[in-house]
This record gives C-alpha cells, sequence and structure tokens, in this order.
C-alpha cells in the first residue's frame, strides 16, 4: 500500500469539496428554527470579511467561486492541522518508544 | 449548528469559552503524551475532510438542510481529545476565514461541535461496542448511533445555551432543535459508517491507532 495514503485521501477531500455547488442551500437546522421562531434578526454580521459565506471573493462565476473557498479551507486545514500535530509531536519528548 | 453572534448572552459566552479553551488545553496536553508519527498526517487528512464535509448540506424535511459535524467520525478513529483539537481547529477556521460561525460564539460552537458531539459519540460507540462485541458489522451499528448521537447531542447543548441566553423559551427551541436534528443525524450516521467502511477496507492498519 501507498506510503503516502494520505495524498490519496487529501485528493478525495479535494473532490468533496468541489461538489460543494450541489450541496443544498436550504438553511441549516439552527438558521431555520432562527427564521420560524422569529430570532433571526438578533444575528450579527461579523465585523470583518475574507471569504464570506464561502465564496472566494472577486470571481464572477458562483460554483467557481464555492469550489475555490473550498479547495483553500480544505488545504488551509490539512496545512495547520498536520503542523500542529507534528508541532505537539516534537514536544513529545525523546522516547524511543513507539506507540503505533 | 454554528451559532452567529447576537445569539447568546454574555454569561453563555464566557461560560462556554472557558469550557472550551480549558477543554482545548487539556487535549493538547493529553494528544502530547499520546501522539504517535502516524497520526500526524491523519489528524491533517481529517481536519480537511470535516471542513469539506461540512460545505456538502444535505436536504431534509421542509426547507431545512443539514450538513455533517465529524466529530463523531475524528473521535472513533482518533478518540475524543485528538477530536477537540482537530474541531477546534476547524471551527476558528471557519469563523476567521469564512464568517461562519460568530467570533463571540467560538466557544459555545466548540463546546457544541467538538466537546459534546467528540466526546458523546466516544462513549456512545464504546457503550455499544461493550453490548454488541467487536465484530466489524457491530462497529458499524456502534459508528452509526454514535454519530446521531452526536449531532442530537450537540443540538440539545446549542438549544439549552440559546435558552438560557434568553434568544428562545426552552419549550418552544429545545424540541425544534432537537426534532431537526434527529433527522440530521440520521444523515451523519449514515456518513460516519460509509468513511469507516472505507477506511476499513482500504487502510485498516489506521483503525488500530492509538486512540487520544
Amino acid at each position: 500500500m501507498n506510503k503516502k495514503w494520505w495524498l490519496i485521501a487529501l485528493v478525495f477531500c479535494l473532490v468533496l469539496a468541489a461538489i460543494s455547488p450541489l450541496a443544498s442551500s436550504s438553511p441549516d437546522g439552527l438558521e431555520k428554527i432562527a427564521e420560524d421562531k422569529g430570532f433571526i434578526n438578533a444575528a450579527e454580521e461579523a465585523p470583518f470579511e475574507i471569504v464570506a459565506d464561502y465564496a472566494f471573493p472577486g470571481i464572477e462565476n458562483e460554483a467557481m467561486a464555492t469550489i475555490l473557498a473550498g479547495w483553500l479551507g480544505t488545504l488551509v486545514l490539512f496545512a495547520i492541522v498536520y503542523g500542529l500535530a507534528w508541532l505537539i509531536k516534537s514536544k513529545k519528548g525523546k522516547t524511543l518508544l513507539n506507540t503505533d | 449548528m454554528h451559532i452567529p453572534d447576537g445569539f447568546l448572552s454574555a454569561a453563555a459566552v464566557g461560560t462556554t469559552y472557558i469550557i472550551s479553551a480549558g477543554g482545548v488545553a487539556n487535549a493538547v496536553r493529553v494528544t502530547k503524551e499520546k501522539i504517535g508519527e502516524k497520526h500526524i498526517p491523519m489528524m491533517g487528512i481529517l481536519a480537511a475532510f470535516v471542513f469539506a464535509a461540512q460545505m456538502l448540506n444535505f436536504p431534509v424535511a421542509g426547507g431545512t438542510s443539514g450538513h455533517v459535524i465529524g466529530a463523531a467520525l475524528v473521535a472513533i478513529l482518533l478518540g475524543p481529545w485528538a477530536a477537540l483539537i482537530i474541531m477546534s481547529v476547524v471551527l476558528i477556521a471557519q469563523c476567521l476565514i469564512f464568517q461562519d460561525g460568530g467570533l463571540m460564539a467560538l466557544g459555545a460552537n466548540i463546546f457544541n461541535m467538538g466537546i459534546i458531539a467528540g466526546f458523546g459519540a466516544h462513549y456512545l460507540y464504546r457503550f455499544i461496542g461493550m453490548i454488541l462485541g467487536g465484530n466489524s458489522r457491530s462497529k458499524m451499528v456502534a459508528g452509526f448511533v454514535a454519530a446521531w448521537g452526536s449531532v442530537l447531542l450537540a443540538s440539545i447543548a446549542c438549544a439549552l445555551e440559546l435558552a438560557l441566553s434568553g434568544t428562545s423559551p426552552v419549550a418552544v427551541v429545545l424540541p425544534a432543535m432537537a426534532g431537526i436534528h434527529a433527522i440530521i443525524g440520521i444523515g451523519e450516521g449514515l456518513i460516519t459508517v460509509a468513511v469507516l467502511s472505507m477506511v476499513m477496507a482500504t487502510r485498516a492498519d489506521l483503525l488500530r491507532l492509538q486512540r487520544v
């Protein structure tokens, strides 16, 4: 089996992100209840916008903007958590005992 | 189930921030002792998967959609503390980069979708595994129930926070949240089982990583 199994897994995640324009645009459970029960207006917008609503800014095509936002998030999260896990592992202390 | 700013009282914001910060600090401590070489790519992949999967809203009853939380899958594969780290980073990124979930509500969102969903799934999975035994079919049943329960528990926690914040009466928001998420949870269960069986078929060794 390929030692770099996670490369295949990462591509799989990018494919998932690429089908995100097909996702339902209906409000999610909490949002729908907030609308139905009349407290949706209490929601405050974030005071800043980076990639708001999972749409990459400056991209005309809506589906493409969503896909790019998805790819950005997928890659950023892989990189951050991989790095964080590596950092935590490096603080583990020098032991020869392999717990894998 | 990402709570936006404005739904929670200062007390709810403060309490959930303190609990979540303490939980994450302990998660780092526990993970530091148990983490191995193989956990590193696995944690990265699961974070990427949780993010991508959360973008895929599926339609449920009455003009509502749902998406997986993912905490159950991660807790089953890696344990609840590693799941808390992964869910926290995903939620922080969603809040800061994608403006999904409020900055003040971040503590509550980590509490609901990281702590409650992750630990809920972990204990449900273990409990059902104890009853049914360890063959692969009972693992799938346990995975389904744990994933379904994790969504339900998270939604109840969310509803209670909204009620305690005075945003909506508990008699209104609790049955509404639990009801719709009992349905959304079926999606979480099916997707969790699908990924678990995919991992089992292709890389069964990854299922034997030490839980954190």
